[in-house]
């Protein structure tokens, strides 16, 4: 017997059973493989003190496209584990800041390279690892380190959650990925760190064995439900500067 | 700075990727180290590397030609060189963390003649922006910093010691600034080569660490 699709209609459908309290990956690096959709439709559905994992709280561009800054001004974020908590040029102002050095949301700042792994080992059954980043810097603090072979590492834990946002370019019904480009970035590590992984998908979605077996980027294994994007304005779509600003 | 006096921004980044040798595996920071990739080195191969997966960037794309799905470490639409591949966020870092980055380019607030620097956090902010930097500056074979050599105010940026929460301690090999190009040593910083309309003594009094000078200090090599 074929395996069921897992598409399931629309986004609110998605991520309508997340719970308070859950704990939530979300994927991209700058605007490549943020799933966009669903952090709308969780924005929408008002799921409450949250914790959020993922590269930044958002960006500075104008209009705005759906973030962690969002979700933090809808009074949803408990707390956010973040490689910037502050944007990328100083001079930028995020709507994130403003919660977080008044102190209604926490945050925990992670070096990038350490996110990543403490994704990739909660997903791989490594509870802890040690690492060279963050050595003699304000965030080893009071932390536990060992040296090894002469040099000074870091311990740092591995990272479950609870759901995973991604957004890839192909999928088939079984949960099959391809990502196009550097639309890859974090969304792999995510879903299988996650216990339930949500995909928004730039494409129709293809029937289980379409996709060929050896160009499958990430295993239908650690997914669980798919939305196709609809086409602009109903969906959300990575936009070139001057097509925002329009 | 009138134009006579010091070094652009692309001049300070045209000097670093001079140091670039062939067949390096090269990852370049937001801001001015990404002007490297414009700087004519011959015929040297260099493979460029962003922390996002992106392995063998080239130039940013031409208007309208983008592919909004492939940016490099500033978000910028970057085209790719034939070879190029693409990977997952865990394993760019395994590429950084093992040791395979020849040289990472990095901005910075300050630079101690110890080798520490800061970049990714101000003075009495509560937040900060690390970003890779952490695993780049431990794990990059080199870590090149590029820098204005003073602050807005006047104060030096090149310091014995620094005053802002380090990124990484011990670790900087050679720093560019728009006054010449410079190695710490330890004991300060040896001035290697000299921006057009400054002399050593000016350098040495908009630098906060000792300035080592030997000889005769040459000019800022800026091609070949």
């Amino acid at each position: 017997m074929a395996a069921p699709t897992k598409q399931v209609a629309g986004f609110a459908e998605a991520v309508r059973d997340i719970p308070d309290g859950a704990v939530i990956a979300l994927g991209g690096f700058a605007m490549p493989g943020v799933p966009y959709n669903l952090i709308k439709a969780l924005h929408a559905q008002g799921a409450k003190q949250l914790t959020c994992v993922a590269n930044t709280t958002g960006g500075a561009q104008q209009p705005r496209m759906p973030d962690i800054g969002m979700l933090v001004e809808n009074g949803q974020v408990k707390k956010v584990i973040c490689a910037f908590t502050a944007a990328t040029r100083a001079s930028d102002v995020l709507p994130f800041t403003k919660y977080y050095e008044s102190g209604e949301v926490e945050a925990e700042l992670v070096p990038q390279g350490t996110l990543a792994e403490r994704l990739r080992a909660a997903g791989a059954g490594i509870p802890a690892f040690y690492t060279p980043t963050a050595v003699g810097t304000e965030l080893a603090e009071g932390r536990e380190t060992r040296v090894i072979n002469g040099r000074e590492y870091l311990l740092e834990y591995a990272l479950p959650v609870d759901y995973a946002f991604v957004r890839a370019t192909r999928a088939d019904t079984f949960g099959n990925l391809q990502f196009h480009r550097s639309q890859r970035n974090f969304n792999p590590v995510m879903a299988t760190a996650a216990r339930m992984t949500i995909v928004e998908v730039d494409e129709d979605i293809v029937p289980a064995g379409a996709i060929d077996p050896d160009a499958v980027h990430l295993s239908g294994i650690f997914v669980h439900r798919i939305v196709r994007i609809p086409p602009h304005p109903e969906g959300i779509w990575p936009q070139r500067r001057q097509e925002r600003q329009r | 700075m009138s134009e006579t006096k010091g070094l652009t921004r692309q001049q300070m980044a045209d000097r670093i990727a001079l140091a670039f040798e062939d067949g390096w595996i090269v990852n370049l920071g937001v801001g001015i180290p990404t002007q490297c990739s414009n700087t004519d080195i011959g015929d040297r191969h260099i493979i460029y590397h962003s922390e996002n997966g992106v392995i063998g960037y080239g130039p940013v794309a031409p208007a309208g030609e983008e592919d909004l799905n492939l940016v490099n470490a500033g978000g910028q639409n970057v085209t790719l060189k034939p070879g190029a591949a693409m990977v997952h966020h865990a394993d760019s870092f395994a590429i950084i963390r093992g040791g395979h980055i020849d040289v990472t380019v990095m901005g910075a607030y300050e630079v101690a003649c110890n080798g520490d620097f800061a970049n990714w956090k101000v003075s009495g902010a509560k937040g900060g922006g690390i970003g890779g930097a952490m695993d780049l500056a431990a794990c990059a074979k080199r870590v090149f910093i590029i820098l204005e050599h003073v602050t807005r105010s006047g104060a030096p940026r090149l310091v014995e010691r620094c005053a802002l929460p380090v990124t990484a301690r011990g670790v900087v090999k050679l720093v560019a600034t728009n006054y010449g190009l410079f190695e710490p040593t330890g004991a300060g910083f040896l001035l290697r080569e000299i921006a057009p309309g400054y002399t050593v003594d000016e350098i040495r009094a908009a630098t906060g660490a000792p300035l080592i000078v030997r000889g005769e200090v040459p000019p800022v090599r800026l091609a070949g």
